[in-house]
């Protein structure tokens, strides 16, 4: 709880945190969606601030981490050709690919590039003519609208030379996934609150109705955690499986409508490789017809990459919920985020390198004391 | 990533057919695509999720949120420039967390 106490309003999380705890009369367990969330939950120390019985579970929403092995080699494949400028969001150059990142591959010579959006890449397509511009677009539905528009403008634009490598990934269809899985012991969602400030929150009724799950749309700072728990905790206890907005100040229910119409416009839904997780039918949105001479993969046709997961990695029951990452023996021992064996230790988002970071580490006896999974 | 940023439209023009606008953040301006919130004017607050406004939210929250992102330290890897991004990753060890938030001995 040390670092509550900076906020402005460590009172308020208090009384929310001695609400849940009057609340909750059962053990319940609860994901987060979004990566970003387990970073606030845990950098904030709310998980220690819940009742024991009330446990968060880190769901599979940090997109570096889901990114497959095998899109990274593609990126570090193309990114290493002459004549392409290969521009990328900070937090993908150091994700190690097979053999490398892309920080290695500008050591070599190649002209790798940190761009603050993708219409940045866009402007660098136009500024050179004589490159091919390559933006990685990797992430979930909230940075898709920046993606659809960065290829609807180089259409529009006229550039030749500019392509998306693009994978991006959907929430809802990830949670039905969870969901489906056996030995799930997810009993209520914390809704990523930017993804639904883009999608709304219309495709999630079906879902909570169908499984009986509670979910809410929760923020990401300390107070709208706190929220969205004691939403999830309430509705668990009274036995109600709805959809809950704890975010109305951003969020609404039918999202943003002008970058849904542009995404409608560029993606459709496909099946999905998600790192650790496997293939989810139908969770993610690749460029259509009208664009696919925008996709990179068409464009460069790099054959020959066969990635390998280490297998001690466990990161798959992780994304999953089924274990903690201190509950994989590897888990700072032959993995640390220096040495990453699996997708959730390699990114700042994932799960295991928030447990690293943030010492949470528990020894062999505790673990048998407190252990959670069956 | 998938953090949105909120801040205050300064400035709004039109670049070709895109409506952009300059945007502060606590102090850090940028280049933002409006396209997507026509709502929002000159003086306004909206989040940003990576150079594009994603929806129009009140100047209390927008300086809450702003305040809570600064403490945790999200601001300046969020807002921070290509030299700067790379400047991070060039300081930590190969296939660290590329977030640079790792403190690892
Ligand atoms: S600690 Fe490392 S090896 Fe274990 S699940 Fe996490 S990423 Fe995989």
């Amino acid at each position: 709880m040390k670092y509550l106490t900076e906020f402005r309003n460590g009172e308020i999380a208090q009384r929310m945190a001695q609400e849940i705890h009057a609340r909750a009369t059962r053990p319940w367990k609860i994901m987060e969606v979004c990566g970003g969330q387990t970073h606030s939950i845990i950098r904030n120390g709310i998980d220690q601030m819940l009742p024991a019985g009330v446990q968060m579970i880190h769901g599979p929403g940090c997109p570096v981490c889901v990114t497959p092995l095998k899109l990274i080699d593609q990126a570090l494949a193309i990114a290493a050709q002459p004549g392409v400028i290969f521009c990328s969001f900070g937090d993908m150059l150091r994700v190690p690919g097979s053999q490398g990142d892309l920080f290695q591959v500008k050591g070599r010579g190649g002209d790798v590039r940190v761009v603050y959006s993708p219409l940045d890449a866009v402007d660098l397509a136009a500024k050179n003519p004589e490159k091919q511009v390559v933006f990685f677009g990797v992430g979930f539905e909230t940075t898709a609208p920046a993606n659809a528009m960065s290829v609807n403008l180089a259409r529009r634009r006229g550039l030749k030379n500019f392509s998306l490598l693009v994978s991006h990934v959907l929430v809802p269809p990830a949670i039905e996934a969870i969901l489906q899985a056996p030995g799930n012991q997810v009993q209520a969602f914390l809704l990523a609150g930017h993804v639904c400030s883009v999608m709304g929150y219309w495709q999630y009724p079906p879902l909570a109705e169908k499984y009986a799950v509670p979910m809410v749309v929760t923020g990401f700072e300390p107070l709208d955690l706190l929220d969205g728990i004691r939403r999830a905790v309430v509705q668990l206890e009274a036995g109600r499986h709805e959809v809950e907005n704890a975010y109305s100040r951003v969020v609404t229910h039918h999202g943003n409508r002008a970058a849904q119409q542009l995404l409608a416009q560029v993606f459709e839904v496909t099946d999905r490789a998600w790192r650790g997780i496997g293939v989810i039918p139908q969770s993610g949105w690749r460029l259509n017809a009208a664009y696919r001479d925008f996709d990179a993969e068409q464009r460069f046709q790099i054959a020959g990459i066969h990635a390998h997961e280490s297998p001690l990695c466990r990161s798959g029951d992780v994304l999953r919920g089924a274990i903690r990452p201190s509950e994989c023996a590897a888990f700072g021992k032959q993995c640390t985020p220096r040495h990453p064996l699996g997708a959730t230790m390699v990114s700042g988002e994932g799960a295991c390198a928030a447990y690293y970071n943030y010492g949470r580490f528990i020894s062999a006896e505790e673990l048998a004391k407190t252990s959670v999974s069956s | 990533m998938c953090l949105a940023i909120p801040g205050r439209v300064e400035e709004i023009t039109l670049d070709g057919d895109i409506r952009m606008g300059r945007v502060n953040f606590g102090g850090v301006v940028k280049r933002v695509c409006l396209d997507y919130v026509p709502e929002v004017e000159v003086g306004d607050y909206t989040i940003v999720h990576v150079g594009f406004a994603i929806s129009k939210i009140d100047e209390q929250t927008a300086q809450q949120t702003l305040a809570d992102f600064r403490a945790m330290g999200l601001l300046d890897a969020e807002l921070a420039g290509e030299e700067k991004a790379f400047a991070r990753a060039a300081q930590s060890p190969p296939s660290s967390c590329p977030d640079g938030s790792c403190t690892n001995p």
